[in-house]
């Protein structure tokens, strides 16, 4: 069944294919560890692959692209950031609201960029590293996000265990109430993570629509969003765990990809559901071993926070 | 023994939309002094810390602390200054460990591990062993209180505040926190301390400032006064306590036999083979340090845990796997010690919440509809028999003041002519004129026959309605024993004595 499917060519394809899933899954995670439930991941995401591929187009310059889906999505976020933690609004319907949004409002931005290609971004120069047996041809012939997301990943891992500003924003998501008895700014750091998850989110998006597919079409994040918000429960919000998920998810995909174009017996269908079926499963298993999960979480997740006296 | 003044505060008024808490204020703490702030909940004592720790900004008065002027503006600059609080509701983070809740609080934190090495000294220091690697959420209140003022004594402070620290102490814990506070105090550190708890004041502090409806309305220095001349400054009346009259006990009403469960609250304490059994016309009482497994013991019993089906009888019958409704059908009402959220839904009306634990009682509903003007009826009954002060039956129940609220909630479900009462914390932030009323009406449902479980972290209160004495310890209860003859000291035994702590070993 795997007769003609190149290993090496399988690892190439889940690294490029799990970077904008692991993004959008590292900036979620420092959301939700400041105590914000964000669902509009796939809102932001898709503006921010739409506002890269403008930026790109444009500007004719890969790199400028990324740092216009960054921004672009930031600017989304700043608006749950405001609705949620200024005007008190539900979390859960305002992400909602968000990810409804950014669609349409891709959509509409877009209208004039399909059918049009990207500035290549082109592959980080390793260099000899490239010309090793099989490994090189897996690992050492991405462009530079892929190496850069798994840089975040570790940045923000080291962030939150070791640094006072990980504590801190810890803190604030696990009891908020304590946090501003000690003085710190709840609101100002929350508003922070966000629009920091805001950024990765963007970033992810930007990567989708710049090299993975790349050009413009409606809705072309197709879920990724979603998967990015459960691999963060599947992670039980662990930065080291996200990069595991996003990988699983990542293979999984690439793998129904290949066993389709490898004429497998499986109906299409059921190969194409594969990844959405596992991230059904995965959360099923997570929260159904009550309490370890649970107890993982930040206690003040998805709570607003109002300063009163 | 006391030095120069170090913070003065003078003429401090801070006023809030419909309430003055602080009018005018003033009073002076010198180095090495304990100085009390006394004062019935709502008198303004919080407020006014508040306004020392820079938590909130007078909008008048002055302060001077060493001489200079002094208007810190958040926490971090009094910290700065030397200023450190212990907060009456701890200000920690359940999921972190000591460690990093010690450097939360604090301005400049050396790394984690120099950190743990130091709280490690200091704690040996003063007698409060800790270990920097555990979990918060695991801890025992005590412990907790520990970290809190170890996270203090790190920052070398000139001024400690207090708020209410010995609220969750057993007596034992209590006599080894004042040992620290007055070795700290030969040391030069003032203590501002903050209770409402009059013979611990009369032990500790040196001078007393007491607040009633945000003024001073006296200072004393408390080991020359008695308890009950400070009280009456404090509430400035002339108090009664509740008249308790000889009962008749009848049958048993609740019988508890080997009650077991499991908490379905993080970092809680399950109940482990918990019996005893109450008779018509009885009060028991059950002390504890909070955490001991008083919450779990009231949702047992309310229905909202369930239990094997005979580890509960209501009258006999087994209810252990019954929900709240049939528990309220065979007669028995539970207050929860949380207010809002629990014992009432805090955005519906008082009718609504009326309504929402006296439907089965009262019969407030008709063929299935809810019976709007039965349970108008029934609220303002309520709010009419306990003197809620509400602008009617139609707010919301978190528009409420704690302490009407509280009257509202007890009296709602002592008002459904109950044959077995459960209420956890009956007066947990209420007056002292509401609180003696609520005893009253709590004494008064006992001596028409109902059985009543209070489970109370206030001792005097227990000892003043309860006619048995129990005591919850890591989710275990000791045998009830009879309140008349029972001493302090036996009362701490059984929550538990000292938790393991020591007493400082120098100073």
């Amino acid at each position: 069944m795997f007769g003609n499917i190149d290993p090496a060519l399988l690892i190439a394809a889940l690294m490029v294919n799990s970077v904008p899933i692991m993004l959008a899954a590292t900036g979620e995670l420092v959301v939700e560890k400041s105590g914000v439930l964000n669902l509009g991941v796939e809102g932001m995401m898709i503006m921010g692959a739409i506002c890269g591929f403008v930026t790109a187009v444009v500007t004719g310059n890969p790199y400028l692209g990324f740092l216009g889906g960054a921004l672009g999505a930031m600017a989304l976020s700043a608006i749950f950031g405001f609705l949620t933690q200024v005007l008190q609004t539900n979390q859960v319907a305002s992400g909602l609201a968000l990810t409804l949004f950014g669609l349409g409002l891709s959509s509409l931005i877009g209208q004039s960029y399909v059918g049009i290609k990207p500035p290549a971004t082109g592959d980080l120069p390793l260099g000899p590293l490239k010309d090793i047996p099989f490994l090189g041809e897996a690992v050492f012939g991405h462009d530079w996000m892929v190496y850069g997301s798994i840089l975040i990943v570790a940045a923000v891992w080291w962030v939150l265990k070791y640094s006072r500003l990980g504590l801190i924003l810890r803190a604030v998501g696990e009891s908020h109430e304590a946090a501003h008895a000690l003085g710190y700014k709840v609101t100002r750091i929350r508003m922070l993570a966000v629009l920091f998850g805001g950024a990765l989110a963007g970033l992810g998006g930007a990567y989708v629509s710049l090299v993975r597919v790349p050009q413009w079409t409606d809705g072309i994040t197709a879920g990724a969003g979603w998967i990015a918000l459960a691999i963060v429960v599947f992670a039980s919000w662990r930065p080291w765990r996200v990069l595991a998920g996003a990988y699983l998810f990542g293979g999984v995909s690439v793998l129904q990809l290949n066993l389709q174009a490898a004429g497998s017996v499986i109906p299409v269908e059921y190969l194409s559901m594969a990844p959405y079926l596992i991230t059904i499963l995965v959360l099923v298993i997570m929260s159904s071993g009550r309490g370890k999960a649970a107890l993982a979480a930040p206690a003040c997740l998805g709570q607003n926070f109002h300063a009163s006296r | 023994m006391t030095g120069k003044v170090l913070l003065s505060v003078e003429g401090v008024t801070k006023a809030y939309p419909g309430v003055v808490a602080n009018s005018d204020v003033s009073f002076q703490i010198s180095e090495g002094e304990v100085h009390a702030l006394l004062g019935e909940n709502g008198a303004g004592k919080s407020t006014l810390v508040k306004m020392i720790y820079g938590l909130v900004r007078p909008d008048a008065g002055q302060m001077t602390l060493h001489g200079a002027p002094y208007h810190p503006a958040k926490p971090a600059e009094a910290r700065r200054q030397g200023v450190a609080m212990v907060f009456q509701h701890f200000s920690l983070f359940e999921a972190l460990n000591v460690a990093e809740n010690v450097a939360l609080g604090m301005e400049n934190p050396p790394p984690l591990k120099a950190l743990a090495g130091r709280i490690r000294e200091v704690s040996q220091e003063y007698g409060l062993p800790l270990d920097p690697a555990r979990m918060v959420g695991d801890l025992s209140a005590g412990e907790r209180q520990r970290v809190e003022i170890i996270r203090c004594l790190l920052q070398d402070p000139k001024l400690l505040i207090m708020d209410e620290p010995t609220s969750v102490l057993t007596p034992q814990e209590v006599g080894i926190l004042f040992k620290t506070l007055r070795q700290l105090a030969s040391e030069g550190t003032a203590i501002l301390y903050i209770s409402h708890k009059l013979e611990e004041i009369r032990a500790l502090c040196d001078e007393a400032t007491i607040l009633r409806r945000g003024k001073v309305v006296a200072t004393c220095t408390p080991r020359d006064r008695t308890a009950r001349e400070m009280a009456e400054l404090m509430v400035g009346t002339v108090l009664t306590p509740p008249a308790r009259s000889g009962r008749a006990k009848g049958d048993t009403a609740l019988e508890v036999t080997g009650l077991s469960v499991a908490s379905p609250i993080p970092f809680g304490t399950s109940l482990k083979d918990v019996s005893f059994k109450v008779r018509k016309g009885e009060v028991l009482g059950i002390a504890g340090v909070a955490g001991n497994g008083q919450d779990e013991l009231l949702l047992a019993l309310s229905g909202e845990l369930k239990s094997a089906p005979g580890a509960v009888k209501i009258a006999g019958v087994a209810m252990g796997d019954t929900g709240p409704n049939d528990r309220r059908r065979a007669g028995l009402v539970a207050a929860p010690e949380e207010r809002l959220g629990h014992a009432a839904a805090p955005d519906m009306s008082l009718v609504e919440n009326a309504l929402l634990s006296g439907v089965v009682r009262k019969g407030l509903t008709r063929r299935g509809f809810i019976d709007w003007g039965a349970a108008e009826v029934f609220a303002a009954g309520i709010v009419k028999d306990f003197d809620v002060r509400t602008p009617g039956t139609h707010v919301a129940a978190r528009a409420l003041s704690g302490g009407n609220l509280q009257k509202f909630v007890v009296g709602r479900e002592l008002s459904q002519t109950p044959s077995v009462i459960v209420i956890n914390q009956p007066t947990w932030g209420v007056d002292a004129a509401a609180a003696a009323a609520i005893r009253q009406a709590i004494l008064d449902r006992a001596s028409s026959g109902a059985a009543v479980v209070v489970i109370s972290q206030d001792l005097d209160e227990l000892l003043e309605i309860a006619d048995d004495f129990a005591a919850l310890n890591g989710g275990r209860l000791t045998q009830a024993r009879p309140v008349e003859g029972l001493t302090v000291d036996e009362i701490g035994l059984m929550m538990g004595g000292t938790h393991g702590m020591e007493v400082a070993h120098h100073g």
